[in-house]
């Protein structure tokens, strides 16, 4: 079976592509572990978005009426209520620990192996304070009485999903805290270098931290915009 | 970026073989003892799931009778077999067995490209069985809520199982999905970047296409069964509401309040569609190979059938509300779900042309495995057509819940991929044993089984459409049940007894012929595709000694008009395909 005659007739370019994707060995030109990390992640967006879906499907459902959220989420601060206060905090740190490990990325590709190093600790250390602003806010919200069956503001499903999910995409971040240590530790102890000194690992470790990143921009607008 | 495809790597220098007995057969690494070990331990529950359905078939076939099932146990025995089937059984020997296996044999590669998690995904698959079982001796037993595990009923009280057998059921089906997910990972990722020289995507056997699509659609769907096992085991232990109404349960109203069963009914379905896909793709895929080896013939339509695999598989998504249309959801939904399901059976039913015109003409042998295959085509089609009965929302309605929907998908999706499971494993028993099996006693084997479906689930479809309800401990004196019907479920009863019996003969022929099978050779059935080109059989840790192969043709080299063999492996290059005399076969 010849594989170019039965291309005949398409556009050069679209020949391009079939050919890409179709030829011998592997249909993406990157190390297996990108790759494997990507289909995983897709998969996780099914998570993900099934827990939303859930949710807004539960909220529609839902017989109470659902809390204002800039009420429940309120902070207040020398005496004045600022809404949302906390959660901004919250999602700065985490869009600028993606920043961190951008950076940490790039390093790792120029074999600066401190820089790399470094800057996944401090990547890990801003979702360690991002878990740690989460566990604030829950306990908050516990000691006013709202729990995954019960909430004093209103459908008791708000408690439910929003301890449910942000508990999900809180352990998310703590493995992927874990995750970014292990593999900072051995580009620190040379790990790396025995073995041909390739630090695709980095942007591996990278590809899951911007993702639990980006999910937290939809939960961010679905619980706390919405 | 400088890296080698894992195809021009020099594997030499990291390969070690295992040297204990631990390292080769328990914690082993390599791809084919993974499969055996998925296989093995999925023979054994799927064998449970069996013992399961001949104790529930006494029941309604003789009600009453057998004092030892009561309407607890029955419908909890009815629960853990449809799961264990499903998911345990089907999902786990196709994926995790067969997938395995051939994966890496038949794309050329050393083995799966994480081999660690390979391993990690059969143990802590090993680890959901157990908890599965074990569901039966806490205290309350196993869940009785049907394998679909509806809420509110199946975390109600009143329903056997609701103390700790949902939560231990729902915890398994989790742990299940980690260990798919661990697998399903390195089934596409190997598919996707390990393949061999020469072994482009449209060159793959079926079988591949088909695991791989199949995995494809695991990783997509199971996302929507864990989440709702979560919110399930929510509502259960913490009290949420996110399935459960307010209701009033023996006069007394539930604290529960605003949740929705019909979303826990979308999420299943999500998940539960493409799980029957999941099952079929691979069915379908094997059923080609083995279809077009022993007709020697190339597959009718390959390039037809590849895009089929992943028509089916992208159609998949967006049919699952067919299972729902007596739900009371919006009624706009059954016209847009109709549509769908009816558009997937075009494929489908391409597929089944497709198989048939391989067989036309043919150079047929009979063997067993072909048996099986041939089998498949006519339980399949025979599904398949109850289906599109069953897609139409009308003719579903008063359909829908009875035993016309159990015939259905009994052909659909137990006995066909089950047909395939035992003609794929008699078919590759020589490659992973070296040996081969009784031809006389699988051909019972084959008989016993696929006329004993027949006259278990034929019956089936007429009482369904009397309207005998599915999940009913005991039918009692009601007037739509003619005499007939009784009569019909006692048949049912001593068809699935012998079924049951029959499988017998596979388990000591598969363990029988362990020792005394003849030697078979490593490529008995002069086939085309890798899997029976490697150098040693059963192959050894590597698979492919020295160096890898490389691949010059598509799988399907049989009978080409002017060439000395009737087939020619994968691995031949164009000029040294011995030419001569033609082999009789007309094209
Ligand atoms: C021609 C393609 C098919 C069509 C049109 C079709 C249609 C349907 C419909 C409409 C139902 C719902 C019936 C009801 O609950 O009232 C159903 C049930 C079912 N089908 Fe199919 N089907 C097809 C193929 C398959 C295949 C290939 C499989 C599996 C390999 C399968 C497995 C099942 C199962 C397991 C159920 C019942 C689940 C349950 O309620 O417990 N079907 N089918
Ligand atoms: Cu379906």
């Amino acid at each position: 079976m010849s594989d170019a005659a039965t291309m005949d007739g398409l556009p050069d370019g679209a020949k391009g592509v079939v050919t890409d994707y179709s030829a011998d060995k592997q249909a993406f030109h990157v190390p297996w572990g990108k790759a494997m990390m990507w289909i995983f992640l897709l998969s996780d967006t099914f998570i993900f978005s099934c827990f939303l879906v859930g949710y807004m499907h539960v909220r529609m459902a839902a017989t109470d009426p659902w809390p204002n959220p800039s009420e429940v989420f309120g902070l207040s601060l020398f005496g004045t209520d600022v809404p949302l206060l906390l959660i901004a905090i919250m999602t700065f740190v985490l869009i600028t620990s993606s920043g961190t490990m951008a950076l940490a990325v790039n390093m790792g590709y120029r074999k600066n192996r401190k820089a790399t190093f470094w800057l996944m600790v401090v990547t890990a250390v801003l979702g360690a304070t991002f878990v740690g602003m989460q566990a604030f806010e829950w306990t908050k919200l516990i000691m006013e009485g709202v729990r995954p069956w019960q909430n004093p503001f209103g459908s008791a499903q708000f408690g439910s999903s929003f301890f449910m999910i942000t508990g999900f995409h809180g352990m998310h971040v703590t493995a992927g805290v874990i995750y970014l240590l292990v593999v900072a530790n051995r580009v620190r102890n040379g790990f790396y270098e025995k073995r041909g000194g390739n630090y695709e690992i980095v942007e591996i470790t990278g590809l899951y931290w911007h993702f639990v990143d980006l999910v937290w921009v939809f939960i961010f607008a679905f619980f706390y915009l919405w | 970026m400088a890296y080698v495809s894992i195809a021009d790597r020099d594997h030499e220098a990291e390969h070690h073989d295992p040297d204990t007995f631990i390292t080769k057969y328990v914690w082993s690494q390599d791809h084919k003892v993974i499969a055996i070990q998925y296989g093995v331990i999925a023979i054994l529950i799927g064998l449970v799931g069996m013992l399961l359905s001949s104790a529930f078939r006494l029941q309604l076939g003789f009600p009453d009778v057998f004092s030892f099932i009561n309407p607890e146990n029955y419908y909890q025995f009815v629960t853990i077999h449809g799961m264990i089937m499903v998911i345990y059984l089907l999902t786990a020997l196709f994926l995790g067995g067969f997938g395995n296996y051939l994966i890496p044999l038949q794309l050329g590669a050393r083995d799966m490209v994480f081999p660690f998690m390979n391993m990690l995904s059969v143990w802590v698959y090993a680890l959901s069985v157990i908890i599965l079982v074990a569901s039966f001796f806490v205290p309350g037993g196993a869940t009785g809520a049907g394998w679909t595990l509806y809420p509110p009923h199946a975390i109600s009280p009143g329903t056997p199982g609701t103390d700790w057998g949902i939560v231990l059921m729902l915890l398994s089906l989790g742990v299940f999905i980690v260990a798919f997910t661990m697998g399903g990972l390195n089934y596409v990722t190997t598919v996707l970047q390990a393949r061999c020289k020469g072994m482009t995507l449209m060159r793959m056997p079926l079988s591949v296409w088909g695991i791989f699509m199949a995995t494809i659609l695991g990783l997509l769907a199971f996302p929507a069964l864990l989440v709702s096992a979560i919110m399930m085991l929510f509502d259960k232990l913490l009290g949420t509401s996110f399935f459960m109404p307010a209701m009033i349960q023996a006069g007394v109203a539930t604290d529960t309040v605003g949740g929705s069963p019909v979303l826990f009914q979308h999420l299943f379905w999500f998940f539960g569609h493409p799980e029957v896909y999941i099952v079929a793709l691979p069915a379908f895929g094997l059923v080609s190979d083995l279809l077009s080896t022993h007709a020697r013939k190339n597959i009718f339509g390959y390039r037809m059938m590849v895009w089929a695999i992943i028509a089916i598989g992208g159609l998949s998504f967006i049919v699952w509300a067919h299972h729902m249309y007596v739900s009371g959801m919006n009624p706009y939904f059954g016209f847009f779900f109709a549509t769908t399901t009816l558009i997937i059976a075009v494929p489908t039913a391409l597929k089944v042309y497709n198989w048939v015109l391989t067989l036309w003409q043919g150079n047929i042998h009979l063997r067993v495995p072909m048996l099986f295959a041939i089998g498949f085509i006519f339980t399949f089609t025979h599904g398949g057509l109850t289906g599109l009965f069953l897609g139409n929302v009308t003719i579903d309605l008063p359909l829908s819940d009875t035993y016309f929907v159990v015939a259905h998908f009994h052909m659909v999706m137990g006995v066909s991929p089950v047909l395939v499971v035992f003609g794929a494993i008699y078919h590759w028993y020589p490659k992973m044993t070296g040996r081969m099996y009784n031809e006389t006693l699988g051909k019972w084997h084959f008989w016993l089984t696929f006329l004993g479906t027949y006259s278990l689930y034929l019956p089936m479809h007429y009482i369904g459409f009397l309207g005998v309800p599915r999940r009913y401990f005991a039918m009692g004196n009601t007037d739509f049940m003619p005499d007939s019907a009784i009569t019909l479920n006692a048949s049912m009863t001593i068809s699935a007894l012998i079924i049951a019996a029959t499988q017998t003969l596979f388990i000591y022929n598969m363990i029988v012929s362990l020792k005394k099978g003849e030697k078979s050779g490593g490529n008995p059935w002069k086939s085309t595709s890798l899997e029976w080109q490697t150098p040693d059989t059963p192959p050894k840790h590597g698979n492919w000694g020295h160096s890898l192969p490389e691949v010059h043709r598509w799988a399907y080299d049989y009978s080409v008009p002017g060439q000395a063999e009737d087939f020619t492996p994968q691995t031949v290059p164009e000029s040294e395909v011995p030419v001569g005399r033609d082999h009789g076969t007309e094209h």
